[in-house]
């Protein structure tokens, strides 16, 4: 079993998706429980379904040093980066501590991916790309990162982490370690991930996709809803950060080895995944206030996490899904679902499930149906992904040593 | 400064004219290079038949090194956790993906979906190996190797448990072509231990500086790193097999790069 670790200030986060940019119009969405899913309207055969877009994208180019790396994914980590004065204070962490001891670790499933297929739908008389698409780092999954990482102006240790959907949750873990050992005295981590053909369609053909607007836990959830978002976090240790500063305070790292995409049916997997979350931060599963579930409203997700849920934590402990206000937004979940968390901690209330009127039987009297207005001490977050990857974060209220 | 200390107690390799560990380090510690430039497509012993028959040629090449560097350590892979690292993810597939994108979206095939993704690899081996410990999957473009061996050592200090490490890129394929420079595949895989126990190979870890002189690797290494990334740990593994310079630089990312010290 993991040993405690020292928590972490969480000195700067950010997150931009369906429900708003920025963490004061996600928090209102939350509060007001308005959810920012629509019908979908992105590309030129839209499936009938609903989406999680982030408007202005096109009308927001990236700085022009960037532009051979221009593309709808990074567009949105750099809408998301000016957003909560969160790339002022990552430029702050690189002039404190010199840009070497700045880490850059960031998750997403597929990247700029859609520049990709878009230099499919012209290609030149050679049969290669069209001259504006003919970059490499352009198509690469790493070119999240290096744009990151040349906006910010660090050069520590800097890495894509690409396991679907938990992605931008394990980024966490790797830049805990990174700081723990000695590699850097901050990490800028989080995650951006789009919309683009490749989800929309590729789900549509697991029939993983709903018709409908997400319905979390409800007993007539018929699947996700594709959402995009980019979200930061800064991580500093606490002797630097004071104690006002949310924490994080563990997390936990498991794999299924069962499926590609269907979870372990006993979601042994989430169950290694918490217990080592809770383990590293030293706390109980009593202790959790709130649990941000992975919901993604797919019949087989919510029918496990449920019952890991209902087994794991008591009935005081709230749990919800806030996939129906963002959609399901794949590689950056991880990081938006843990800014939720922050919210929650930082603004004393629980947000409930959106779209939820009846819960699946499987689910326990944690799931929070509505708000509540509560100030939890500790909450967690659970991301899980295809290849049956999975990720725990556990954060702590700030204000205590 | 900061230092990772850690034992090499597994090693695989697969690669054109490098199809094992075995014939691959004898001709290594040779100087020799390698005479093919094709290498048979991988038939990895861990992975299921109808895994090997179906499997996209990523998974095939990383199962096929890191079983190796697994069987060599005799470690259990089911105890590992595992860090796979690869530029660009299977390419065949997102050529695939894409094609299908731009003609007949809706006729997009559900397996090659879930099989494009960039854990793709690392979620069939954990299935096939039964390891349910942490497994990750890392991009640091075509400093992959140098990134992932990186995050491998971090885990293997910070778990003091042994770690598998596999760095893994294909072919490309189709309009990808044109961007993309890599024409083979190749594969590499090192099981890592604590440094404190055990025997094997010492690795030392710590941040390049200004100061640090590295020697150009091969012209060979140099040219196959050129047609596959993950080859940039050649250098790498000549020092394990007991030739070649012990103090080695490996850019780990854009402004990062690992100074190495091999100690047999």
């Amino acid at each position: 079993m993991p040993t405690p670790i020292p928590p972490l200030a969480v000195t700067a986060h950010t997150a931009t998706s369906a429900a708003g940019r920025g963490v004061e119009a996600f928090a209102r969405a939350l509060r007001e429980r308005r959810g920012g899913l629509r019908s979908n309207d992105f590309g030129s055969e839209p499936l009938a379904c609903w989406i999680g877009r982030v408007d202005g994208i096109e009308d927001t180019p990236v700085p022009a040093e960037f532009a051979a790396i221009d593309c709808r994914n990074n567009r949105l980590a750099w809408i998301g980066l000016n957003e909560d004065g969160f790339l002022a204070s990552a430029r702050a962490a690189v002039q404190r501590y010199g840009a070497e001891r700045v880490a850059v670790v960031l998750g997403t499933s597929t990247a700029s991916i859609g520049a990709t297929e878009e230099a499919y739908c012209g290609l030149a008389d050679d049969g290669g790309f069209a001259p504006p698409y003919r970059n490499f780092l352009l198509h690469a999954p790493h070119s999240l990162v290096a744009f990151v990482q040349g906006v910010v102006g660090a050069t520590g240790p800097a890495c894509t982490v690409a396991t679907a959907c938990s992605s931008s949750a394990k980024v966490f873990a790797q830049a805990e370690r990174l700081i723990r050992l000695g590699w850097a005295d901050a990490a800028v981590v989080g995650g951006v991930d789009t919309l683009c053909g490749s989800v929309l369609f590729g789900f549509n053909a697991l029939q993983l996709v709903s018709d409908a607007p997400c319905r979390p836990f409800d007993v007539a959830r018929r699947g996700i809803s594709i959402g995009e978002a980019a979200g930061f976090a800064l991580l500093e240790r606490t002797d630097a950060a004071g104690r006002a500063a949310p924490q994080l305070r563990g997390w936990g790292e498991s794999s299924d080895a069962h499926h590609m995409s269907s979870p372990h049916p006993q979601g042994l997997g989430a169950r290694l995944a918490i217990a080592d979350a809770l383990q590293r931060a030293a706390l109980d599963a009593s202790a959790i206030d709130y649990v941000n579930m992975h919901g993604t409203a797919t019949p087989a997700n919510d029918a496990v996490e449920a019952a890991v849920v209902a087994e794991v934590f008591p009935a005081t402990t709230r749990a919800s899904s806030t996939k129906g206000w963002t959609g399901h937004t794949l590689g950056a979940a991880g990081i938006v679902e843990a800014v939720a968390c922050l919210i929650a901690l930082e603004q004393a209330f629980i947000p409930g499930t959106l779209n939820c009127s009846e819960p699946d039987p499987l689910c326990g009297p944690q799931l929070a149906l509505d708000n509540v207005a509560t100030a939890p001490q500790f909450a967690l977050s659970s991301s899980f992904g295809f290849g049956g990857n999975n990720a725990v974060l556990v954060f702590g209220r700030g204000g205590r040593a | 400064m900061s230092e990772l200390a850690v034992r090499v107690t597994g090693i695989g390799v697969y690669g054109p004219g490098l199809t094992g560990w075995e014939q691959a380090g004898a001709l290594l510690r040779d100087g020799r290079a390698p005479a093919a430039t094709e290498a048979p497509k991988p038939a990895p012993p861990l992975l299921p038949a109808a895994e090997r028959r179906r499997a996209p040629d990523t998974v095939l090449y990383a199962a096929q090194a890191a079983a190796e560097a697994c069987a060599m350590a005799a470690a259990d892979p089911a105890l590992l956790p595992c860090v796979f690292s690869s530029t660009q993810g299977d390419i065949a597939i997102t050529d695939y993906m894409c094609a299908t994108l731009a003609s007949t979206p809706r006729e997009l095939s559900p397996t090659k979906f879930h099989n494009s993704v960039h854990n793709a690899a690392v979620g069939y081996w954990s299935i096939a190996t039964g390891c349910r410990a942490p497994s990750t999957a890392l991009s640091a473009w075509i400093d992959s190797v140098g990134g992932g061996l990186f995050e491998a050592a971090v885990q293997t200090v910070d778990g003091d448990a042994p770690v598998l490490f596999v760095a893994y890129d294909a072919a490309a394929a189709g309009p990808l072509r044109s961007v993309v420079p890599f024409d083979c595949g190749f594969a590499l895989a090192l099981v890592l231990a604590p440094a404190e126990y055990g025997s094997g190979t010492q690795l030392r870890l710590r941040r390049a500086g200004s100061a640090d002189t590295s020697t150009p690797a091969a012209d060979w290494m140099q040219a196959l790193a050129a047609r596959n990334a993950a080859a940039a740990g050649l250098p790498l593994l000549q020092a394990l097999a007991g030739a070649g310079p012990r103090h080695l630089r490996l850019n780990a990312g854009a402004g990062f790069a690992l100074q190495l010290q091999v100690t047999p």
